[in-house]
Parts: structure tokens; sequence; C-alpha cells
């Protein structure tokens, strides 16, 4: 059977080499581009994102991503946010007293996070809800996380008819948020898969495995 | 549960190998900062730290190249640091696959180079490295009112600075991190220097990376109690006297989370 393709999303600075590298080895025929016609038709996108959220958004639509996203999620095509490419997903973020709209293909707003040392940067556990193909096999692994701001409310609204997404939770100096999520098709992680060393190079082959 | 104690390597790299005497007999090419980068990854290392201290440019330009081979192979955080000067220079190491980069004296010279890097590539990205040591407060020495100064040249030279003081201001530019260097601790192998981690901890709301000092395991947790969120060490890894996995017991039983 041929390897899935992944494009992951280039549409700013910063390290995509290693995100690049941890994706081929999790199995997948890898390729960095900003292109939206292979966006589209990959098995898979990976969007990656560090930094500030407005610069983020900003250089996203630049490249006409979030309608990639978009368009991908209508036909139920996977993709994959990490970092601030999971929390560009939310309705919006809030950096500096400046609000940005984000992708919004879930309600939540992206705060600074309350804690007494800020960033949260390391290796933290996360709390995996029971059915979660994403964590599986990695549950009890710790993530490394490097980020300032998170979602601390999880208000989409379920309902008999559509199955609930799974929300896996972390907690920094007091505070928690949204770790990663699993949605049908879209998937997001708050910690960097690609730097979290065993436990991430398994995360990813579980993501790269389902597409 | 809590964040895990992040327990760092250290490797000063001279033109794309390190220098310092490095004893691992398992190693094929001791001197190889990849294969070295790879050992510490399997023994535990939560990041690993590559200062260039290259004089060249075709040094710095084979760093670089390092950079990226590890990046490729090596699946934790890399920190990249030595003579990085602008914004370009930090473009260039996140390219190439580095993390963060770590700024020292350019940051002195101009420390609006801080606010610069952490507006375009985010705070995260940038660890300020302060090279402190105790001097004289007043305005015949470099150190405010905490009694340590900062210094370049590898502590020899002051840099007419408080050291709490800058540090608490690179936080509010926009550092993410702080990479403490102790200098007066440097090479002792005595254990960290507390009162500076404690003074520095009171003053800043962004991670703590201790650095200088370490001689043996039970150096370590005092740190992290002082105020540390990171433990930084080069010699005693390199040479084999200490080994991350017994690092990591030693904190352990200390009560301190580790990976």
């Amino acid at each position: 059977m041929a390897s899935p393709t992944v494009v992951v999303l280039d549409y700013g600075s910063g390290n995509l080499r290693s995100v690049v590298r941890a994706v081929e080895r999790a199995g997948a025929e890898v390729t960095l581009t900003s292109d939206r016609v292979a966006a589209q038709d990959a098995d898979g996108l990976l969007v990656p994102g560090v930094g500030a959220y407005a610069a983020c958004m900003a250089g996203l639509r630049a490249v006409r991503g979030h309608e990639v996203i978009g368009r991908r999620l209508a036909g139920a095509r996977p993709v994959l946010g990490i970092c601030v490419g999971m929390q560009i997903l939310f309705s919006r973020g809030v950096e500096h007293g400046v609000e940005t709209e984000g992708c919004d293909e879930w309600p939540g707003v992206v705060e600074r996070l309350r804690a007494p040392v800020v960033p949260h940067m390391g290796w933290n556990t996360v709390e995996a809800p029971a059915g979660t193909a994403l964590f599986a096999g990695v549950e009890d692994e710790r993530f490394y996380f490097v980020h300032s701001y998170g979602v601390r409310d999880w208000t989409l609204e379920t309902n008999n008819r559509t199955r609930a997404p799974l929300v896996t939770w972390a907690e920094h100096g007091g505070d928690r948020f949204v770790a990663a999520v699993e949605n049908g098709p879209l998937s997001a992680t708050q910690f960097h898969p690609e730097k979290s060393g065993d436990a991430g190079a398994a995360l990813l082959r579980n993501w790269v495995l389902s597409l | 549960m809590t964040l895990a104690v992040r327990v760092i390597p250290c490797l000063d790299v001279d033109a794309g190998r390190v220098v310092k005497g490095i004893n691992f007999k398992e190693l094929r090419d001791a001197g190889d900062p990849v294969e070295l980068a790879r050992t510490y990854d399997a023994e535990g290392a939560d990041e690993l730290t590559f200062l260039d201290i290259s004089a060249s440019h075709e040094g710095r330009a084979t760093t670089m190249e390092i950079v990226s081979r590890t990046a490729e192979e090596v699946f934790i955080p890399l920190t990249v640091g030595g003579g990085v000067s602008s914004v370009e220079d930090v473009d260039r190491l996140l390219r190439a696959g580095a993390d963060k980069v770590a700024m020292n004296t350019a940051a002195i010279h101009r420390p609006e180079l801080i606010a610069e890097v952490a507006d375009r590539f985010g705070n995260q990205v940038l660890v300020l490295s302060v090279d402190a040591r105790r001097a004289p407060t007043g305005p015949t020495g470099g150190a405010g009112d905490s009694g340590f100064e900062v210094t370049t040249h590898g502590g020899r030279k002051s840099a007419g600075l408080d050291a709490i003081e800058w540090a608490a201001r690179a936080a509010e530019l926009g550092a993410g991190e702080i990479l403490l260097n102790a200098m007066d601790a440097d090479g002792t192998q005595d254990g960290f220097d507390l009162e500076l981690i404690r003074a520095v901890r009171r003053e800043v709301s962004i991670p703590v990376i201790a650095s200088g000092g370490a001689g043996s395991v039970d150096h370590f947790a005092p740190a992290v109690d002082a105020g540390a969120d990171a433990v930084l060490a080069a010699t005693v890894f390199h040479f084999g006297t200490l080994r991350i996995a017994d690092v990591k017991g030693a904190l352990a039983a200390s009560g301190h989370p580790v990976r």
C-alpha cells in the first residue's frame, strides 16, 4: 500500500523542518508547501504555527489556508493543527488586548494563561478521554508544550445526532486548558508532537494511520 | 499533574565540532554534535542546547549544517546560541531547525532586539542568556541593589548592568526564558548559585534555566527548590561524571516531577 500523503502548510516562518521529518518518520509522504491545490488534494493536511495569533492568522489568510481547511472539512478530509495551528481553529484569539478572528471551526477564545510562570514550557502530562485514537498507547506519557495562551472553556454543544468531540486537557500552575481535540476529521494538539520524542512520534503515527 | 523539571545538556560547538572533552565510550565520534545529541536524547535529555563558539563565518555556516542534521534526527527541543546578533540570524537558525535561539551580548548592546525577535517569531523562541556574577553595589560596581552584575566576554568584563534588573527588563521586552549562567559557580562543581537563582525567580515570571556549578546529582534539587524550572550542565554530562538518568532519579527522589 502506498504511504498516505501529507501537506505541511507553509505559511510563515519558524522551524518547519522538524515537523516535516517527524511526519515522514510516522510513515507519510510529506510536502512542505503553501500551494492550495496540493493542500486540498493531500490525504492529510497539517497546520503548524508558532508565534503570535494575529501574525499566524494573517499568514494563513495570505495563502487562503482558512478556506483550504474549511473545504477539506466539508469533505471529511483530515486536518491536524499543532500549537498556534490549533489555536487558530477556534473563534478568536486575544493577545495584548487585541482580538483577532480565527477560523471559527470551534467556538472558544484563546486567552493568556493564568499561571505563576508563563510561557508554559516543557514536558507535561495530559488527561486524555476514554476512546481517544490520537493518544492510543501514549495516554500516560508527557508531551512538550510551549505556549503563553490557551483555550480554557470548551463550549461546543453537541446533540445526540452528532458524535461528541474528544477533548484532552492539561494543567499548568493551577490553570486548566485544552491540550488536544479529536473532532471527526479535525484534530489538533496544543503541544508539539514533533518535539515530544517517542510519545509524539507515536501520536503522529496514530494520526497518519488514520489517513 | 505538574510540569517536569527539564534537564538540559549543553554542547559547545566550534565549526561543527564539539569542543571540551567528551568521554562517552559508546560514541564512535565524540566530536560529532549530531551523534552526541542522539545519545543524550536516548539517555532522556528533555532539551538540547548548542552554543556556537566559532570565530569565523565559515565556522558558523558549518554549525548551521549541524543544527539542520540534528533537527532531522532528534525530536526534542533544540536551542542554539552564540553570536546571534540580528533578527536575520534568528530567522536563519529557526529555518535550519532550531526551536529556540539564545541571545546574550547583542541584546545587552541593543535591548530592542529582544522585542523585535519576540514580535516577529513569538517570545517562546527567545532565550536570554545572562552571565551573572557577584559585584560591589553602587556607582563603582556594575551591580545595582541586587549585588549581581551582568558580564560579557565569558565573565571577564562587566557590562555595567544589574543582573536581576536586566533579567526583569528582558522578560518585559519579550524574552521567553532566562538562561542564568552563574559565573561565580561555573567550573567549581560545588553546586548551583542558589542565591542568584532565588534573586532572579523573585523578579521574573518566565521560566528560568539554572546553569553553572553542577558537580553531583544532589546539586540539582536545591536549584529547583530555589526557583529554577530547568537545569543545564555541560562538563559533568560530557565527561560521564553524571548521567542524565541519575540526575532525574535524584530530582524525583526529592519530590520533583521528571519525565
